[in-house]
């Protein structure tokens, strides 16, 4: 398959654009981002300077959250969460590298109320593709893409970001 | 008997003692409990991995510290948890072990947490359990106490970084300590530079080179230069024999004092697993000081406690 639509720097564009419109209509007021380890927080990186953001960074592992603990365990390489202590009535911008199924989410919105019921959480994401398995989207996303099951897409970094689809077959790679 | 405490991945499933566990589990442990220990920041101090599960605290053996901070491990990993009164239990009515513990699985329990007073219980009861339950050593007589040692091991780490430059200095009842036992050899899976044990000769097991420690009869040269001290409690309840004059004669020789500070390094932590005797093996002043870690530890047995619950459970029926 062809990547022709997977530029980073686009997807990025796309979304700031879109945030930047979201962020406006709903009015969010002093929000806070916060990116899903690993790949979301690498876009949120990029995205957090040029939203003008002014707190740090937040930083969300989900491993603790996962539905699939008793089926595959602990994730490997878990994180510390790095979430500021009042999240108390905040506006959240989550994000995210791929949104596939929702479960990823499901997960961040459990631990997110876990530290207090925000006012506002909106979900934005590099790359939606389709397989949702719950009735969670995102509010919007730098591309959406349908694939073939059995295909995922990974977010390559934390240096130069790249993305790769891969599969059993073969992995195209585009930067 | 090593090969208990791993499923056929090579996983935790038990948690009994640190022998044969090696430097990659271990390193996972300490990981798993750093993001536990970022929990308190949330209001609701709570995640949802063991929900579902019952875990039953057995403590044959009386225990404030290890026995709450289990509870509250539990607690946090969202477990139901038991924590079953001995003594006044049918054990005192000539139940045996075996028995009492084929009553508890009738119920449906997920985990046992066990404390007893002779050396292999956990062990035992591992070895006879149903196949999809985890047992976790929570002390057995003079053997183990391995959650002991991996919550000293995370609050090294969490003060020093790194193990391999580290001079550890462990003072006191080595002969009857089960947690001397757990550190050393957790300090020596984990590679410190040196691990030395100071104690009078009746409280230092025979050949205790071959467990990989320096042994000192003097307390000063034993500090000489340490980085992390670790003191014991003086065992009273465990001596059966003359091993000492008196608590004021131990003091004099081997209590850790103001001025025997002034030979470890500026920088050197203090541990201790409680209870302390204020004035017996530590100075009082130096409990409460700036170098005391010994409440930070305790802070740290939740987290870690969290981690290997957490960790030995996702094994479950995984049986090895």
């Amino acid at each position: 398959m062809t990547n022709n639509n997977l530029k980073i720097p686009d997807l990025l564009n796309n979304l700031e654009i879109d945030l930047k419109i979201i962020v406006a209509a709903r009015k969010l007021n002093d929000p806070l981002m916060i990116g899903i380890h690993s790949g979301g927080v690498w876009i949120a990186e990029q995205l957090h300077p040029r939203l003008k953001i002014q707190e740090p960074l937040g930083v969300m592992d989900i491993s603790f959250y996962r539905d699939d603990f008793s089926q595959i365990g602990m994730h490997p390489k878990v994180k510390p969460s790095q979430l500021p202590a009042h999240m108390e009535g905040r506006d959240i911008i989550l994000i995210d590298d791929v949104f596939y199924t929702g479960r990823t989410i499901r997960a961040a919105l459990n631990e997110i109320f876990d530290y207090g019921r925000p006012n506002q959480v909106v979900l934005g994401v590099l790359i939606e593709r389709d397989g949702r398995q719950v009735p969670i989207k995102p509010d919007c996303a730098g591309c959406t893409l349908r694939l073939p099951a059995g295909q995922r897409i990974k977010l390559t970094g934390p240096g130069t970001l790249g993305i790769e689809i891969q599969s059993i077959n073969n992995v195209v790679t585009a930067v | 008997m090593k090969d208990l405490q791993l499923n056929k991945e090579g996983r935790l499933k038990h948690f009994l003692t640190i022998d044969g566990l090696n430097k990659d589990i271990l390193t996972e442990i300490l990981d798993v409990a750093e993001s536990f220990s970022t929990m308190p920041a949330q209001k609701v101090n709570k995640v949802p991995l063991l929900r579902g599960k019952t875990i039953v605290n057995l403590f044959f053996e009386n225990s404030t510290r290890t026995r709450t901070t289990f509870e509250l491990a539990a607690t946090r990993l969202s477990a139901d948890v038991l924590s079953i009164n001995i003594a006044a239990s049918a054990t005192s009515k000539g139940e045996s072990l075996l028995d009492t513990i084929r009553n508890l699985e009738a119920m449906h329990v997920d985990m046992f947490v066990v404390r007893h007073a002779i050396s292999g219980a956990g062990h035992f009861i591992a070895q006879n359990t149903a196949p999809h339950i985890s047992v976790i050593n929570a002390g057995d007589g003079q053997h183990a106490h391995p959650t002991q040692a991996m919550l000293d091991m995370f609050t090294i780490r969490q003060y020093k970084k790194k193990f391999d430059h580290l001079n550890v200095v462990i003072i006191g009842d080595i002969l009857h300590s089960r947690v001397a036992r757990s550190q050393i050899q957790a300090l020596n899976v984990l590679g410190v530079k040196e691990i030395r044990v100071v104690a009078p000769k009746t409280l230092l097991p025979q050949n205790v080179e071959s467990l990989g420690v320096k042994p000192f009869n003097n307390i000063e040269q034993g500090l000489e230069g340490s980085d992390v001290i670790m003191m014991l409690r003086l065992q009273k309840e465990r001596m059966t024999s003359a091993l000492l004059p008196n608590e004021r004669e131990y003091f004099k020789c081997f209590g850790l004092t103001e001025e025997r500070l002034k030979s470890a390094s500026h920088d050197a932590i203090i541990m201790h697993p409680g209870p302390i005797n204020r004035g017996v093996e530590i100075e009082s002043s130096i409990a409460d000081g700036s170098q005391s870690v010994i409440l930070q530890q305790v802070t740290n047995g939740v987290a870690i406690r969290m981690a290997i619950m957490s960790l030995t459970m996702q094994s479950k029926g995984d049986v090895s």
